[in-house]
């Protein structure tokens, strides 16, 4: 009996405190934890916000990277999604799709200037929006270019295809190092969708056909498509460049110790690159291999749940997260490119004439977002299986009709992911 | 017997009663769960209803068909020929045709073989890839686990004296053991690597700088054997105590009679040793056998099924679909395969094992 009464006791006592809470309570979900820079940089924007002002109360709770999303689709099965989450820009549609996010209502003019991988926008409806965003360039050295005789390509005239080959030629002509090109093979998993898909879009393909979302026949398995399959594969069988079982320690080194001429890597390893010491690091940008040059786009941003039970506040702390002083803070605290110029002007290191300027430019003038469909962490890992087998030596055309195949029947079983 | 176990002995349920628990929820309802999940489409994360779809997981898993063609000949009716083989018809034009081909649509070769004068026979699947699978696994299997027995057998023969430090011995072929698999595939990963790796160097400076260096991991006839030999040397210790206790319950008394009687080491071994292992062999077998069945860890760190398909394995194909591809009934169904045929095969191998 006298279990009983405390036991009725304390579930009221959870209930009031549940009941306290709800009035003002917004919850948020972080995939930084473990990154101490990071977490700080978060939870001032947080902090700021509850203290200017008395409607909300944002508490904050981080995750590892690695098992984020698990963690929220997780959380979505059981009903227990917070608030606010951050998303990765490719997986927003899913999380969409799936009910998970709820559009977001930020005035157009407030995010007009915002790179446009930065807008989570899906269905012609804004999901998510993000306080960075990141650029892949041709990492080389000026006195490589020199030594070689090669034109320094630029955002309004980047190198053409026969260009790009012929620098490739004459770095593994030259002997002087073990590769002419490091793609980064030893990076799996997101890096091959991120980095090589806009390849593939360069030469007139695609993972997918974005026209419809609906198949991928023709745009991955299409003439441009065999053409950039050939082209990939030649850069393996060809020694150009290293392949699957390229060690990680390879890629993080190679370049700046001076075993490959070039590079394809992304704003996040340029810092380290100059600390390394290669004072005369070139970030160049995409070739253009037939279909104008791209570059990957999308990070992670900021979405409200479909569950929140107080959106406005939701809201509110996107909006004040979106200021330029916390895109400068973030950018220069962990290297990201801000996702406003204002903002870019604020950072050291992508302001006009710092050193990562030119990445800002390359967001701004290449970036393609992956393809925009609930369907796109399947196609990812099709796609990058696709990319790995070619790598190795698998006949091209069958490989993309394998991978168009899988991508096609994954969508039929989806039934079209409401497209 | 079965009241007694039910009502007489309480205090013992209780004391099982977490254990139960914990086994039901965690291995029981999730393989239930997984059994009805492989008759749906469920997926990771979808809005869709889920939807009762019988058997067509496990028509996609095992799905094929047959073509035959004929090579095909230029205008006079001779046999097209190219680098000397005769040349056949695209398989694109009869896998990728639904309307005109609906049996090989999607379907893509497994494997083919000449079936008359200028004739050949193409078997397709449609999930090659699964296949290979199970066929890299069973491979793996064969070879792992007589080899690992062997192996753990001979070192337990060797560390079964009564010598100073023996004991120092014993850790060191057990250290493996406790380690985590995926530390040491990653540690195996830098042995293997194909240029400056510690496998590499070693065999060249023995060598003498003759040998070529293997890129022992990314092509296809060495990552598997390479998966294996690691495979082998991480687990040997764990079958080492397994068959070092089984050793130890051999009567000193038996050996004593071999010596008087005057029986070679071979002998000794033979008749007397073997047959008081016949038990621990048995079990070390079953044990060797389903463990190399769950192939995954070192896949996944090592090589994610590369290179050219030549390391998938049934639990990393199950991981990769599941979770991957978000296709938890597909991952379902793989699952629930590997758990009959584990079935299956240790079945069989209590019935060849059985007391005659």
């Amino acid at each position: 009996m006298k279990l009983r009464n405390f036991a009725t006791a304390l579930a009221a006592g959870t209930l009031a405190a549940v009941a306290a809470d709800a009035q003002n309570n917004v919850t948020m979900w972080y995939h930084g934890a473990g990154n101490h820079v990071e977490g700080e940089l978060i939870n001032q924007i947080v902090d700021d916000f509850n203290a200017m002002q008395g409607d909300w109360n944002v508490t904050l709770e981080s995750f590892p990277q690695e098992s984020y999303n698990d963690s929220v689709e997780a959380a979505a099965l059981a009903g227990n999604l917070p608030c606010i989450i951050d998303v990765d820009g490719p997986v927003m549609p899913r999380w969409a799709w799936a009910g998970y996010l709820q559009p977001l209502p930020i005035d157009a003019a407030k995010i007009a200037d915002f790179l446009p991988g930065t807008k989570g926008i899906w269905n012609d409806t804004l999901y998510s929006i993000g306080l960075w965003d990141a650029a892949v360039a041709l990492y080389a050295r000026q006195s490589t270019l020199e030594e070689l005789g090669l034109r320094t390509p630029t955002l309004d005239n980047p190198w053409s295809r026969e260009e790009f080959q012929a620098a490739l030629d004459a770095a593994k002509d030259s002997d002087n190092y073990e590769y002419a090109l490091d793609l980064g093979m030893a990076w799996k998993g997101e890096w091959f969708p991120y980095a090589f898909g806009p390849f593939i879009q360069s030469f007139g393909g695609d993972m997918i056909d974005r026209s419809n979302y609906t198949t991928a026949e023709g745009a991955l398995n299409g003439d441009a498509a065999l053409a950039f399959g050939e082209w990939w594969q030649n850069l393996f069988a060809g020694g150009y460049a290293p392949g699957n079982s390229q060690d990680g320690a390879d890629r993080d080194t190679g370049f700046i110790e001076g075993r490959y001429a070039f590079a394809w890597n992304g704003n996040w390893a340029a810092v380290a690159t100059m600390d390394g010491g290669v004072d005369d690091v070139m970030f160049l940008p995409a070739p253009d291999l037939g279909n104008g040059p791209t570059i990957g786009a999308a990070s992670w941003q900021f979405g409200v749940t479909s569950t929140c039970e107080h959106p406005d506040g939701a809201v509110a702390w996107i909006e004040h997260a979106i200021q330029d002083e916390y895109l400068a803070a973030f950018s220069d605290g962990i290297g990201l490119i801000p996702s406003t110029p204002s903002a870019a002007a604020m950072t050291a290191n992508y302001a006009p004439g710092g050193a990562l300027e030119v990445f800002f430019g390359l967001s701004n003038a290449q970036a393609l977002v992956r393809p925009v469909t609930p369907g796109y962490p399947v196609v990812a890992k099709i796609f990058e299986k696709a990319l790995a087998d070619i790598a190795d030596g698998a006949d091209v055309a069958n490989t993309l009709d394998a991978a168009v195949d899988e991508i096609d029947a994954d969508i039929e079983a989806n039934n079209g992911y409401g497209n | 017997m079965a009241s007694r176990l039910t009502q007489q002995n309480r205090a013992g349920w209780l004391m099982a009663g977490p254990a139960f628990l914990l086994i039901a929820a965690f291995l029981i309802v999730p393989f239930l769960m997984a059994i009805g999940f492989s008759f749906t489409n469920q997926r990771l994360v979808s809005p869709n209803p889920t939807e009762w779809v019988g058997t067509a997981n496990y028509e996609r898993l095992f799905g094929f068909a047959i073509l035959t063609l004929d090579a095909e000949r230029d205008g006079d009716g001779a046999v097209r020929l190219k680098d000397g083989a005769p040349v056949y018809p695209s398989l694109r034009s009869y896998t990728r045709n639904r309307e005109g081909f609906p049996k090989y649509f999607r379907k893509r070769e497994l494997f083919s073989f000449a079936s008359g004068d200028d004739r050949r026979t193409f078997v397709l699947a449609t999930d090659v890839v699964f296949l290979k699978a199970v066929r890299n696994t069973l491979f793996f299997v064969m070879i792992v686990a007589p080899l690992q027995a062997a192996a753990a057998l001979g070192l337990a023969l060797l560390i079964n004296r009564k010598i100073r430090g023996i004991n120092f011995f014993r850790t060191i072929y057990f250290m493996p053991v406790v380690i985590s698999m995926v530390v040491v595939s990653m540690l195996w990963r830098f042995i293997y690597d194909g240029q400056n790796g510690l496998l590499n160097t070693l065999l060249g400076l023995l060598t003498f700088g003759w040998f070529e260096p293997v890129d022992w991991l990314g092509q296809t006839s060495t990552a598997l054997p390479s998966i294996m030999a690691m495979s082998i040397w991480q687990g040997v210790g764990f079958h080492m105590i397994i068959w070092l206790s089984g050793l130890q319950t051999i009567p000193a008394s038996l050996y004593e009679a071999a010596k008087i009687e005057g029986s070679s080491r071979w002998q000794t071994f033979r008749y007397v040793t073997w047959p008081g292992l016949r038990n621990t062999a048995i079990l070390v077998m079953i044990i060797i056998t389903m463990q190399a069945f769950t192939l995954y860890p070192q896949i996944a760190v090592m090589t994610g099924g590369g290179p050219l398909d030549s390391t998938q394995s049934i639990v990393f194909q199950m991981v990769e679909r599941g979770y991957g591809r978000q296709d938890i009934s597909g991952g379902s169904t793989i699952s629930v395969f590997l758990f009959l045929f584990v079935l299956s095969i240790s079945l069989l191998q209590r019935w060849l094992t059985r007391e005659k």
